[in-house]
């Protein structure tokens, strides 16, 4: 029977972690090319549920789900331009500070806007029920929620991979001195990564909105989650980020089926284990400019 | 900011005062003390703005700033205008510096607010040292009433007993008591374990049980993994002691995971119910004061907070609009603003308008506001007249013809003594 409650538990924490991933990814993308640690990120998620709930009672669901990524990921062009541009080189603790002002700022503007209470948002009827598999439960929305995961990660591997942009992105993140010295300017491809990455975190937010109270700190909910994930799966590592998503949720999954008190401390006990075994996270690269 | 203009606002004055004892040379101090009473009486205000229970904060505000703005515009208290110094006070330790500049270098007369048991509890000891009063708006933990009683302290907010013998009530009548299984989701702080050993002394004394008590952290924002929980131990009822925005996600995954075991709380603030939405919105919970009272006062406040705020008024407003009005009233009618004078005046068990059927009054002992508590359920979607009409209010508990303290703690079990 314990059995039993333990593999659903798994289960479940893998979708549990699918939430995160699409922030975390976002986070170690902008990380690992731009070398700026954004704080902000989170701020960028509660930005994408606002606009979700605004067009979704507007337009609905789906348009919402559409919109408010790309919208988000426009404004991200912005922040890269006016913002960002002028960190890449400084010290990191530059970027910090003015990230972690921004994601103040921008939970101010929310809470200005829209009051500091929680505001609703309905789980589409088409999407609401349970799927029955084997005395297992898994809701709709989850399940679409891990879909919609699973064909971001997949098209973001394509366009790293297989595109001549992704080439470059990939040749940034191990040696953007090289890069320059081949005639290749960073900045353009810094401009898209930003507004991707953006867009993923507004994704996330579009997501979880009809699950989570849509109110201005939600991004702080979930900015530390995602940070572990990216440290956990080690720097510069698409699939170490997807990996440590899926073993972050477990972890907390199964530790909130034997002790709930400890949910949010088993994420960071688990990073301590993984950071004494392996200083660079699961699949961690070596990176020169990384090096002391 | 308020502060720091008004250190200096009061230094001019003395100075200036000084100035003109020394030309006149005739020592006289009296002027000085004289005109520093017609200056503004500070009014502390710290509540959090932000974290889990931020949402419950921001009503807190806007309750405290229109009763200060409504008695200033009848000529504030004993003819002195009402200065408000509102801040977040974000956790117990920063709650506690807080306090103390407060009282200390603002020289605020009294502290209103706060909803984190936890900050309460701080706040109170600042404000005992002081001897100063702190009227808890928005703390529930029945420690603050009994064993973490305080002389200065008053407490507007209902205990959590209140609550659940309030919510209590509908579960007896609905026979969800007697034989039933409950399942427990407990915030893991102060309030929540507080709370539940209030809830677990209920059920026991009325036949049912506990069989699973889960501490829910209180920046939780995934409750899947404790549905599924619900799901393999298949209780009766599945309580919330819940908190903030903790509640909002767990009825909204409640929903989402559609589970038939019916759902109650015994803490609730209205905000996360309408975070929570019509569609989602499910169970029986307890309530202080819902917009939709139908009383004189309860209209006219509803009313008047609706035009400045532009939506209407949610419990912990009504909290904090309320210990405002009563700290301004209770310094009319002595005629005096200092704590000790206070205190005498409102242990002497005097009424007030609470908006409700009843008027409340402080309880001696423990500084409890006795007044009615309500039930409330979901309205049916179609019925809703606006996004805010979302709940249908039951009748007051305790029963017109029942005494008001018959859901308030006894002293047996919950003893205060003031040092």
């Amino acid at each position: 029977m314990q059995l039993v409650f333990i593999l659903e538990q798994i289960l479940n924490g893998l979708l549990a972690g699918s939430a995160y991933l699409l922030i975390a990814l976002g986070l170690s993308l902008i990380f690992s090319l731009g070398g700026i640690v954004n704080l902000a990120h989170g701020a960028f998620y509660a930005i994408g549920a606002y606009l979700a709930v605004e067009i979704g009672n507007r337009l609905g669901f789906v348009p919402a789900f559409i919109l408010s990524p790309i919208l988000v990921g426009l404004l991200g062009i912005l922040v890269e331009r006016f913002l960002f541009r002028r960190f890449y080189r400084a010290d990191p603790i530059l970027s910090l500070l003015v990230t972690f002002g921004l994601a103040m700022v921008i939970e101010q503007i929310l809470r200005i806007i829209w009051g500091a209470a929680p505001i609703p948002f309905a789980i589409p009827s088409y999407l609401s029920g349970l799927l029955f598999a084997g005395g297992l439960i898994y809701p709709y929305y989850r399940l679409a929620i891990l879909g919609v995961t699973v064909l971001a990660v997949l098209g973001l591997w394509l366009l790293l991979n297989k595109t001549a942009f992704g080439r470059i992105v990939r040749a940034g993140v191990q040696n953007p001195d090289m890069v320059g010295a081949l005639g290749i300017s960073l900045a353009p491809v810094m401009a898209t990564v930003v507004a991707i990455g953006l867009g993923l975190a507004a994704l996330a937010g579009a997501a979880l909105a009809p699950i989570r109270g849509v109110h201005p700190a939600m991004g702080s909910e979930v900015i530390t989650a995602a940070f572990v994930i990216v440290v956990i799966g080690g720097l510069g590592s698409f699939w170490g980020v997807v990996l440590a998503a899926v073993i972050v949720g477990i972890v907390r999954g199964l530790t909130v089926q034997f002790f709930p008190p400890a949910e949010q401390a088993s994420m960071y006990l688990l990073m301590f284990l993984i950071l004494l075994l392996r200083p660079r996270g699961l699949l961690g690269e070596r990176f020169e400019r990384l090096e002391a | 900011m308020h502060g720091q203009r008004g250190t200096m606002d009061r230094r001019t004055l003395l100075e200036g005062a000084a100035g003109v004892g020394a030309a006149l040379a005739t020592g006289l101090g009296m002027p000085a003390v004289l005109r520093a009473q017609s200056d503004a009486l500070r009014v502390g205000h710290l509540t959090p703005l932000t974290g889990f229970l931020g949402p419950l904060g921001e009503y807190a505000v806007m309750g405290v700033t229109l009763a200060v703005e409504e008695i200033n515009a009848e000529g504030g208290v004993l003819g002195r205008r009402i200065e408000l110094i509102s801040e977040d006070s974000v956790n117990p330790s920063t709650a506690s510096t807080k306090a103390q500049r407060l009282f200390e270098r603002d020289g605020a007369a009294c502290i209103i607010g706060e909803i984190s048991s936890a900050s309460g509890l701080a706040i109170a000891e600042v404000a005992g040292r002081n001897r100063k009063l702190f009227f808890n708006t928005g703390c529930n933990s029945d420690a603050l009433r009994g064993a973490s009683c305080n002389r200065y302290m008053f407490h507007v907010e209902g205990a959590n007993s209140m609550y659940v013998k309030a919510c209590g009530q509908a579960l007896l009548r609905d026979g969800m008591v007697e034989g039933k299984k409950w399942f427990s989701f407990t915030a893991d702080y102060a309030f929540g374990h507080d709370l539940f050993k209030v809830a677990d002394r209920f059920v026991q004394q009325h036949g049912g049980k506990f069989i699973a008590n889960e501490l829910v952290p209180t920046d939780a924002t995934d409750f899947s993994a404790y549905i599924l929980k619900v799901r393999q131990a298949q209780p009766d009822l599945v309580v919330s002691n819940l908190a903030g925005n903790q509640i909002t996600n767990f009825i909204k995954q409640y929903k989402e995971y559609q589970q038939p075991f019916p759902i109650a709380g015994f803490g609730f603030d209205t905000a996360v119910a309408w975070g929570a939405g019509p569609e989602a919105m499910q169970g029986v919970w307890p309530c202080l004061w819902y917009h939709t009272i139908d009383t004189p006062s309860s209209k006219k406040f509803t009313e008047a907070f609706t035009q400045r705020w532009k939506k209407p008024p949610e419990n912990q407003a009504w909290g904090d609009y309320n210990a405002m009005k009563i700290v301004a009233h209770a310094m009319e009618e002595t005629g005096k603003t200092d704590s000790d004078s206070l205190v005498e005046h409102l242990e002497k068990g005097a009424k007030f308008d609470v908006m409700k059927g009843r008027e409340g009054y402080f309880r001696a002992w423990d500084h409890q506001l006795m007044m009615e508590m309500y039930t409330m359920t979901p309205k049916q979607k179609g019925e809703m007249t606006d996004p805010w009409d979302l709940m249908v209010i039951g009748e007051a508990v305790p029963a017109a013809g029942e005494d008001l303290e018959v859901i308030a703690p006894s002293k047996e079990e919950n003893a205060c003594t003031f040092a």
